[in-house]
């Protein structure tokens, strides 16, 4: 099952590597990372395969957003499907 | 892949503009749960609806927790009681009430709808003992909606189910005087009412339904508002362009939600409604869409035109993204649930003739008002009366939740708390009404040739 990893907020040194990390952790494998920095803002989507996810897609989402939250950024897990649903037709 | 400004977008809506699904209803059938014993047909029900449901907010959870869109509600609605309590040999119908809040509380909805009767032509003896007991039954239980239906393009109008309802509306706010009359608000009073309905107060389970069913209404006000934001000054056919393709991308979120629902929990795919539905949050009103498309405020001239606009193209916009839309669908003008349409009321600008007018081409009726508690049974009558009028002779669904606020007058308001908000109380014509309604009978069906 594919899903998108969106990770919002301030830069600073680490973030890539610690979503990656815990995406790895996890067996989630990433298919495709478009990054940039809008004024010093962090803006990074990701395209994984959850299909191997060791728990839940739902507990995955939790746990990323709640890394996120330690972090001071916004980091969410979503089934592609929404963005196929609402985007194209 | 989907491009980032599309993903942003998304995360946008759900994040600052308020897009959510607003509702997973399950419509569950209880014809066979029928029995001359009542408390034999009060166990049925109960069985049935913790059985069917069991599932059904865990289910809408994790949908939400995997999809990352809030999914509101999570409720159910029944086939109308009064068509199971009739085989019961029972006095009073309240004890159905409470097998249903029971149930309700157990499975951990928010709502249940369909203490319910249908008497646009004429009432059984089950459909009176259900309506004398919406007072009783809606101040005794939390989560159960009652509503009836009185009249119908086909049918025309039962005015005696009409007078019965003003003074059935007085005693709920009497008996729940002490919570502003709450109880009104839980009951909703339909002309040509829907059987797929998944919005309450209004939801039931119609007796055309399967055994059990997943209804999906969605909402997304504050994503029309945005979306309008963006095209200031431009003409009508902007405007009308602008809310279809945002109504389009919202409603197929909701048809997502609504098969994924429906496969996880083993139910048929019902129907999505594509309603706007306010709540009291800044940015999710319907009232500031309106204004938004030109007007000071809400309930001016050119309000009746806007939202003629706003609620066409919301269904065309909303009919292509699912496979099968019903319900209500359109746009929700409920005065006390829409800040937009709060402050418009406090203003003074917003009174009940130019939302009356207004309901005449939006999705339902007179929704969440507040009159004043000294209001008399048969003002309210002539007030359903008219709705009812409107939905019979236009072949639409008109209904009427109207709460004579014990105690207020008009200036007071009456706070009822989370998505139900607070309702000014709204002035009433003073003239009687009285020999009007007194007269009872039914008025005729209307013409549906030589429309004019």
């Amino acid at each position: 099952m594919r899903a998108i990893v969106t990770v919002l907020g301030k830069d600073r040194v680490g973030i890539m590597s610690a979503v990656c990390a815990l995406l790895a952790q996890h067996n989630v494998n990433i298919l495709d990372i478009s990054q940039t920095i809008l004024q010093d803002y962090f803006t990074m989507v990701m395209l994984v395969d959850a299909s191997g996810c060791d728990m839940p897609f739902a507990d995955l989402a939790a746990l990323l957003d709640r890394e996120g939250k330690d972090r001071d950024l916004s980091i969410r897990a979503q089934r592609e499907d929404i963005f196929n649903a609402m985007h194209r037709i | 892949m989907i491009n980032t400004n599309e993903i942003f977008d998304t995360i946008h809506m759900i994040d600052q503009q308020h897009l959510d699904v607003r509702t997973i209803t399950m419509g569950i059938s209880l014809l066979d749960c029928a029995d001359a014993d009542p408390n034999a047909a009060c166990r049925k029900i109960y069985d049935k609806i913790t059985r069917q449901a069991e599932h059904l907010v865990a289910t809408g959870e994790a949908i939400e927790k995997e999809f990352g869109i809030p999914i509101v509600n999570k409720r159910i609605s029944v086939t109308p009681m009064a068509l199971v309590a009739g085989a019961s040999e029972t006095g009073s119908y309240v004890p159905f009430a409470v097998a249903l809040d029971n149930a309700a509380k157990a499975v951990g909805v928010n709502f249940i709808g369909g203490f319910s009767a249908l008497v646009q032509k004429g009432a059984t003896r089950a459909d009176r003992k259900l309506i004398a007991a919406i007072p009783e039954a809606l101040a005794r239980t939390d989560l159960v909606c009652a509503s009836v239906n009185v009249g119908s393009t086909k049918a025309g109008i039962n005015m005696n189910a009409v007078g019965v309802m003003g003074r059935t509306i007085k005693e709920c706010a009497q008996l729940t005087a002490d919570q502003g009359g709450f109880g009104c608000a839980k009951l909703v009073v339909f002309c040509n009412a829907v059987e797929d309905n998944p919005f309450m107060a209004g939801a039931f389970h119609g007796p055309g339904e399967g055994d059990c069913v997943i209804n999906v209404g969605v909402s997304g006000p504050g994503v029309v508002y945005h979306a309008l934001q963006d095209v200031k000054g431009q003409s009508f056919d902007v405007v009308a362009e602008t809310i279809k393709k945002t109504a389009f991308r919202v409603t197929r979120m909701g048809q997502l939600v609504a098969q994924e629902a429906s496969r996880r929990l083993g139910v048929p795919f019902g129907i999505v409604d594509l309603s706007l539905a306010p709540t009291p949050a800044i940015g999710d009103s319907v009232a500031r869409i309106l204004e938004e498309m030109g007007l000071e405020t809400c309930g001016t001239h050119g309000t009746t035109a806007a939202l003629a606009l706003l609620n066409d193209a919301v269904k065309k916009g909303g009919v292509m993204a699912s496979s099968h839309v019903g319900g209500l669908s359109g746009a929700f003008i409920p005065v006390s649930e829409d800040e937009g349409m709060i402050a418009a009321a406090r203003s003074g600008v917003l009174h009940l003739d130019k939302l009356e007018a207004m309901t005449c081409v939006c999705s339902v009726g007179l929704d969440m008002i507040a009159v004043p508690g000294d209001t008399s049974a048969a003002t309210i009558s002539a007030i359903i009366a008219d709705e009812a009028a409107i939905g019979m002779v236009n072949s639409k669904t008109t209904a009427v939740r109207i709460i004579p606020a014990p105690g207020k007058v008009v200036g007071d308001t009456v706070e009822f708390g989370g998505l139900l908000g607070s309702a000014p109380v709204m002035p009433v014509h003073p003239q009687s009404a009285e020999a009007f309604v007194a007269r009872g009978g039914r008025i005729p069906a209307p013409m549906q040739s030589l429309k004019n």
